[in-house]
């Protein structure tokens, strides 16, 4: 690039208030975060959909032949970026129905794009950027799915070197984003698709949602090759044209905003530091043989969670003699809110009506709390 | 989303329905009663398949 573009791109991007405060509105990009657990998910695919590893990455499979594993990978070879999310064909799909698709993609709050000024004659354009590497030369999809019904995309290439990845899309004048919590729009990454996905005209514009006009037909699958694999890290997408540095945050800023969405609490246990289960909140025994509590969640979440503990014998209670009590059923909470939900139960053993308590999550179980979109 | 099971769960006067404890993807979940938590939307869209209740609370 000439000093006069350079110039020019700067200028831009001083424009565009590029610089300062936060620029890029995926969250968890770098795969850093994944409550989940860390260990590999095997066996993905056919009719799977929903979040099974990093936080705020979802996938949706459509049936098929084709499984993979995901994990969260170590990275040494790109300078800046530790984790990443990692797709590898285990099962080949060599008869690639119509109806087949995979998608790896992050749904956004509509409260959170509306800088974009989407559906307006002020759209701005929309930069994203992404590190990427495979198993070999190939080409995959990257869209923009507005869930009013408007979808744009582009390819991008891949090699076995990370290399980073930058698209712009333009700014779309038609269909503004409502201002709420719900999903607005989809950043989607397409490893697989069927003809219904391919078989139109690829929309490198904004328009209105098309199925066949949603992937290129140009773009492979990760599902040709069980030696295929797909990294992606440094996920970014901002306002304007030119992709900026990788924005990156603190462990801690990035799983407190994970933690709007998801958050598990585990009764870790250490026996070398002094830890054994966690203490989830105080209660009363309601009844000798009820038990209501206050559970507290770590962050504000998006919308009212569901709730599920990992094990039906995952909480005890503490009555006056200090003997410990595990409850019988794994369906423990009600009166849930943003911020709290109230455990309430009946324990396997009772305690004495109108005693407080403190209710303890047992060493090596889990609660989840989801209001993920 | 495979939802296996739902049934209503009520508050302490035994009347007002409050949540839903349902088996999702092989998992207990109480789900709240709002129709911004996918579970509970997802629980809708099951409860409308012929031969889908959401059971009334024991």
């Amino acid at each position: 690039m000439t000093k006069a573009a350079e110039l020019a791109k700067m200028g831009e991007v001083l424009t565009n208030s590029q610089i300062g405060g936060r620029r890029n509105i995926v969250i968890n990009g770098v795969h850093k975060i994944s409550q989940r657990g860390t260990a590999n998910v095997t066996g993905l695919g056919d009719g799977d959909e929903g979040y099974s590893l990093t936080d705020r990455w979802r996938h949706t499979v459509g049936a098929g032949a084709g499984r993979y594993t995901a994990s969260q990978e170590a990275i040494t070879d790109l300078p800046g970026f530790t984790t990443c999310l990692k797709i590898a064909c285990t099962t080949l799909d060599t008869t690639i129905a119509a109806s087949e698709r995979f998608i790896l993609e992050q749904r956004i709050e509509g409260q959170n794009l509306q800088q974009l000024k989407k559906g307006t004659s002020d759209a701005e354009k929309v930069t994203v950027s992404f590190y990427v590497k495979g198993h070999d030369s190939a080409t995959y999809t990257v869209g923009l799915y507005d869930t009013d019904g408007r979808q744009v995309g582009a390819t991008f290439s891949v090699t076995t070197s990370w290399a980073r990845q930058t698209v712009t899309f333009p700014g779309d004048t038609t269909g503004a984003l409502a201002n709420d919590n719900s999903a607005q729009l989809h950043l989607r990454f397409f490893l697989h698709g069927g003809a219904n996905y391919t078989g139109g005209t690829f929309a490198t514009a904004w328009e209105s949602a098309t199925n066949a006009n949603q992937i290129s037909s140009s773009a492979n699958s990760i599902f040709e090759s069980t030696s295929a694999t797909f990294f992606i890290t440094g996920v970014q997408m901002e306002v304007g044209s030119v992709a900026t540095p990788f924005e990156h945050r603190s462990f801690g800023e990035e799983l407190a905003l994970c933690q709007r969405y998801f958050e598990r609490t585990e009764g870790i246990t250490s026996t070398a530091r002094g830890v054994s289960g966690f203490s989830l909140g105080a209660g009363v025994w309601y009844a000798a043989n009820q038990l209501l509590a206050h559970f507290p969640f770590k962050q504000t979440k998006r919308a009212i969670p569901s709730i599920s503990v990992g094990a039906s014998d995952a909480l005890k209670a503490y009555t006056g003699s200090s003997s410990a009590i595990s409850a019988n059923d794994s369906s423990v909470c009600d009166a849930i809110g943003l911020n709290s939900a109230r455990f309430n139960f009946t324990p396997a053993s009772n305690g004495t009506a109108g005693h407080g308590t403190l209710i303890h999550l047992q060493e090596n179980d889990t609660i989840s709390v989801d209001a993920e979109l | 989303m495979n939802i296996e099971q739902a049934q209503y769960k009520v508050d302490l006067d035994g009347t007002t329905k409050i949540s839903i404890k349902a088996t999702i993807d092989g998992e207990t979940w109480s789900v709240p009663l709002d129709p911004a938590n996918r579970h509970y939307q997802a629980i809708l869209e099951w409860a409308k398949i012929d031969g889908n209740t959401i059971e009334d609370a024991d």
